[in-house]
Protein backbone atom coordinates (compact mmCIF):
# COMPACT_ATOMS: atom_id res chain seq x y z
CA UNK A 1 0.00 0.00 0.00
CA UNK A 2 1.01 3.51 -0.23
CA UNK A 3 -0.13 7.17 1.46
CA UNK A 4 -0.70 9.99 -0.63
CA UNK A 5 0.80 13.34 0.50
CA UNK A 6 1.02 16.57 -1.44
CA UNK A 7 0.49 14.86 -4.44
CA UNK A 8 3.71 12.31 -3.69
CA UNK A 9 3.21 8.96 -3.00
CA UNK A 10 5.30 7.66 0.19
CA UNK A 11 5.05 3.62 -0.41
CA UNK A 12 4.41 1.37 2.84
CA UNK A 13 4.39 -1.78 3.37
CA UNK A 14 1.12 -4.29 3.06
CA UNK A 15 0.45 -3.48 7.23
CA UNK A 16 0.93 0.23 6.88
CA UNK A 17 4.59 0.88 7.62
CA UNK A 18 6.39 3.26 5.92
CA UNK A 19 9.64 2.00 4.21
CA UNK A 20 11.36 4.99 3.39
CA UNK A 21 12.17 6.35 7.24
CA UNK A 22 13.67 9.43 5.69
CA UNK A 23 10.31 10.60 3.70
CA UNK A 24 8.95 10.60 7.49
CA UNK A 25 7.60 14.34 8.40
CA UNK A 26 4.78 15.30 10.95
CA UNK A 27 2.16 15.97 8.41
CA UNK A 28 2.65 12.94 7.15
CA UNK A 29 2.14 11.07 10.82
CA UNK A 30 -0.75 12.34 11.01
CA UNK A 31 -2.14 11.44 7.94
CA UNK A 32 -1.19 7.95 8.95
CA UNK A 33 -2.79 8.17 12.41
CA UNK A 34 -6.26 9.00 10.89
CA UNK A 35 -6.22 5.97 8.79
CA UNK A 36 -5.68 4.29 12.22
CA UNK A 37 -8.94 6.24 13.60
CA UNK A 38 -5.91 8.03 15.66
CA UNK A 39 -6.73 11.89 16.68
CA UNK A 40 -3.09 12.82 17.25
CA UNK A 41 -3.29 14.77 20.73
CA UNK A 42 -0.31 15.79 22.49
CA UNK A 43 -0.60 12.86 24.73
CA UNK A 44 -0.34 10.76 21.38
CA UNK A 45 2.89 12.73 20.02
CA UNK A 46 4.70 12.49 23.33
CA UNK A 47 4.79 8.81 22.73
CA UNK A 48 5.58 9.22 18.92
CA UNK A 49 8.49 11.48 19.39
CA UNK A 50 9.88 8.73 22.33
CA UNK A 51 10.01 6.25 20.06
CA UNK A 52 11.83 8.62 17.31
CA UNK A 53 14.32 9.24 19.74
CA UNK A 54 14.58 5.51 20.61
CA UNK A 55 15.10 4.62 17.10
CA UNK A 56 17.88 7.14 16.67
CA UNK A 57 19.59 6.07 19.32
CA UNK A 58 19.53 2.40 19.02
CA UNK A 59 18.47 1.82 15.46
CA UNK A 60 15.30 -0.38 16.17
CA UNK A 61 11.92 -0.24 17.29
CA UNK A 62 11.02 -1.51 20.75
CA UNK A 63 9.15 -4.23 21.64
CA UNK A 64 6.23 -3.55 23.30
CA UNK A 65 7.42 -4.55 26.86
CA UNK A 66 10.81 -2.51 26.37
CA UNK A 67 8.97 0.84 25.09
CA UNK A 68 7.01 0.51 28.39
CA UNK A 69 9.90 0.21 30.73
CA UNK A 70 11.73 2.72 28.95
CA UNK A 71 9.04 5.62 29.15
CA UNK A 72 8.59 4.35 32.55
CA UNK A 73 12.06 5.40 33.16
CA UNK A 74 12.06 8.93 31.31
CA UNK A 75 8.45 9.67 31.40
CA UNK A 76 7.07 8.31 34.86
CA UNK A 77 5.13 5.33 35.97
CA UNK A 78 1.72 6.77 35.10
CA UNK A 79 2.60 6.90 31.42
CA UNK A 80 5.11 4.13 31.55
CA UNK A 81 2.22 1.33 32.10
CA UNK A 82 -0.05 -0.66 29.39
CA UNK A 83 -3.06 0.34 30.29
CA UNK A 84 -2.11 4.43 29.41
CA UNK A 85 -0.39 3.27 26.15
CA UNK A 86 -3.24 1.31 25.07
CA UNK A 87 -5.73 4.17 25.49
CA UNK A 88 -3.68 6.30 23.21
CA UNK A 89 -3.04 3.51 20.71
CA UNK A 90 -6.08 0.73 21.06
CA UNK A 91 -4.12 -1.87 18.46
CA UNK A 92 -0.91 -1.61 20.34
CA UNK A 93 1.19 1.34 21.36
CA UNK A 94 4.29 -0.18 19.60
CA UNK A 95 2.33 -1.34 16.55
CA UNK A 96 0.56 1.59 15.37
CA UNK A 97 2.70 4.55 17.65
CA UNK A 98 5.87 3.23 15.62
CA UNK A 99 3.40 3.22 12.14
CA UNK A 100 2.83 6.75 12.73
CA UNK A 101 6.36 7.53 13.90
CA UNK A 102 7.62 6.07 10.38
CA UNK A 103 9.59 3.67 12.21
CA UNK A 104 9.72 -0.37 11.11
CA UNK A 105 7.78 -3.06 12.57
CA UNK A 106 8.82 -3.68 16.00
CA UNK A 107 11.67 -6.41 16.35
CA UNK A 108 10.32 -9.26 18.33
CA UNK A 109 6.51 -7.76 18.50
CA UNK A 110 4.34 -10.09 19.50
CA UNK B 1 -7.46 -4.63 33.32
CA UNK B 2 -7.21 -8.34 32.38
CA UNK B 3 -6.24 -7.58 29.11
CA UNK B 4 -3.12 -5.53 29.74
CA UNK B 5 -1.74 -8.88 32.26
CA UNK B 6 0.13 -10.28 29.47
CA UNK B 7 2.65 -7.75 29.33
CA UNK B 8 2.75 -6.41 32.63
CA UNK B 9 2.63 -9.69 34.71
CA UNK B 10 3.70 -13.00 35.24
CA UNK B 11 5.89 -13.76 33.01
CA UNK B 12 6.50 -17.03 30.05
CA UNK B 13 5.40 -20.48 31.19
CA UNK B 14 8.78 -21.58 29.91
CA UNK B 15 12.11 -20.15 30.70
CA UNK B 16 15.11 -21.95 28.96
CA UNK B 17 18.50 -20.70 28.59
CA UNK B 18 19.47 -19.92 25.36
CA UNK B 19 23.42 -18.56 24.26
CA UNK B 20 24.04 -17.29 20.75
CA UNK B 21 27.55 -17.32 19.95
CA UNK B 22 28.87 -14.66 17.43
CA UNK B 23 32.04 -16.10 15.35
CA UNK B 24 31.69 -13.67 12.57
CA UNK B 25 32.70 -9.70 11.23
CA UNK B 26 29.60 -7.77 11.15
CA UNK B 27 29.20 -6.97 7.61
CA UNK B 28 29.73 -8.72 4.21
CA UNK B 29 27.42 -11.27 5.53
CA UNK B 30 23.84 -11.17 7.29
CA UNK B 31 24.75 -13.29 10.00
CA UNK B 32 25.27 -10.87 12.81
CA UNK B 33 22.09 -8.80 11.91
CA UNK B 34 19.75 -12.08 11.71
CA UNK B 35 21.52 -13.27 15.04
CA UNK B 36 20.76 -9.87 16.91
CA UNK B 37 17.61 -10.38 15.71
CA UNK B 38 16.87 -13.50 17.16
CA UNK B 39 18.80 -12.35 20.37
CA UNK B 40 15.82 -9.48 20.55
CA UNK B 41 12.75 -11.74 19.97
CA UNK B 42 14.10 -14.29 22.33
CA UNK B 43 14.53 -11.72 24.86
CA UNK B 44 10.62 -10.23 23.90
CA UNK B 45 10.03 -13.94 24.81
CA UNK B 46 11.54 -13.12 27.81
CA UNK B 47 13.67 -16.01 27.81
CA UNK B 48 17.25 -16.17 29.67
CA UNK B 49 19.73 -15.24 26.86
CA UNK B 50 23.08 -15.13 27.40
CA UNK B 51 25.43 -13.78 23.78
CA UNK B 52 29.16 -14.46 23.21
CA UNK B 53 31.32 -12.81 20.62
CA UNK B 54 34.58 -14.92 19.83
CA UNK B 55 36.61 -14.95 16.59
CA UNK B 56 35.83 -12.43 14.10
CA UNK B 57 32.50 -11.81 15.92
CA UNK B 58 34.06 -9.94 18.59
CA UNK B 59 34.34 -6.43 15.80
CA UNK B 60 30.21 -6.23 16.32
CA UNK B 61 30.88 -4.77 19.10
CA UNK B 62 33.26 -2.47 18.35
CA UNK B 63 33.43 1.01 18.83
CA UNK B 64 33.35 3.78 16.14
CA UNK B 65 31.83 1.83 13.00
CA UNK B 66 31.59 3.71 9.76
CA UNK B 67 29.36 1.98 7.43
CA UNK B 68 29.17 4.52 4.86
CA UNK B 69 31.69 3.55 2.46
CA UNK B 70 29.62 -0.09 1.93
CA UNK B 71 25.92 1.32 1.91
CA UNK B 72 24.57 -0.20 5.05
CA UNK B 73 23.24 0.32 8.05
CA UNK B 74 25.81 0.73 11.10
CA UNK B 75 23.48 -1.84 13.46
CA UNK B 76 25.86 -1.54 16.34
CA UNK B 77 24.28 0.67 18.82
CA UNK B 78 21.50 -1.94 18.52
CA UNK B 79 23.79 -3.74 20.46
CA UNK B 80 23.35 -1.01 23.03
CA UNK B 81 19.79 -1.65 23.57
CA UNK B 82 19.70 -5.22 25.05
CA UNK B 83 20.34 -3.87 28.41
CA UNK B 84 16.58 -2.56 27.95
CA UNK B 85 15.67 -6.26 26.63
CA UNK B 86 17.48 -7.12 29.91
CA UNK B 87 19.86 -9.20 27.54
CA UNK B 88 22.78 -8.60 30.17
CA UNK B 89 25.08 -11.16 30.08
CA UNK B 90 27.34 -10.59 27.22
CA UNK B 91 30.76 -12.71 27.18
CA UNK B 92 33.60 -11.58 24.91
CA UNK B 93 36.34 -14.10 24.70
CA UNK B 94 40.02 -13.44 25.96
CA UNK B 95 41.98 -15.07 23.51
CA UNK B 96 40.09 -13.33 20.26
CA UNK B 97 40.35 -9.89 21.47
CA UNK B 98 43.67 -10.16 22.02
CA UNK B 99 44.81 -11.75 18.83
CA UNK B 100 43.05 -8.62 17.10
CA UNK B 101 44.91 -6.18 19.66
CA UNK B 102 41.40 -5.16 21.24
CA UNK B 103 40.91 -4.13 24.72
CA UNK B 104 37.32 -4.42 26.32
CA UNK B 105 37.26 -0.41 26.39
CA UNK B 106 37.28 -0.67 22.26
CA UNK B 107 33.55 -1.73 22.63
CA UNK B 108 30.55 -0.35 22.62
CA UNK B 109 28.61 -2.20 25.56
CA UNK B 110 30.13 -3.34 28.59
CA UNK B 111 30.82 -6.80 29.16
CA UNK B 112 32.39 -10.10 31.01
CA UNK B 113 35.87 -10.83 29.07
CA UNK B 114 36.51 -14.96 29.64
CA UNK B 115 39.26 -16.91 28.46
CA UNK B 116 38.28 -20.31 26.07
CA UNK B 117 37.98 -22.46 29.69
CA UNK B 118 35.77 -20.32 31.58
CA UNK B 119 33.45 -19.86 28.42
CA UNK B 120 33.20 -23.52 27.88
CA UNK B 121 32.13 -24.15 31.37
CA UNK B 122 28.97 -21.13 31.02
CA UNK B 123 28.25 -23.10 27.55
CA UNK B 124 28.00 -26.44 29.07
CA UNK B 125 25.23 -25.03 31.03
CA UNK B 126 23.18 -23.74 28.15
CA UNK B 127 19.93 -25.34 27.53
CA UNK B 128 20.40 -24.00 23.56
CA UNK B 129 23.30 -23.37 22.24
CA UNK B 130 23.38 -21.28 18.64
CA UNK B 131 25.96 -20.96 16.54
CA UNK B 132 26.50 -17.84 13.71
Amino acid sequence: MSYMYNGTEIAADEEGYITEISLWNKDLAELIAQDENIDMSDDHWEVVNFLRNYYEEYQIAPAVRVLTKAIKKSLGPEKGNSKYLYELFPYGPAKQACKIAGLPKPTGCI
Amino acid sequence: MDDFDEFDGDGPEVVKRFMYVNRRAPYGTVYALECLETILIAAAFEQDVSVVFMDDGVYQLKKDQDTAAIGMKNFSPTYRALEGYEVEKLYVEKESLEERGLTAEDLVVPVKVLNSAELQEIMAAQDVVLSS
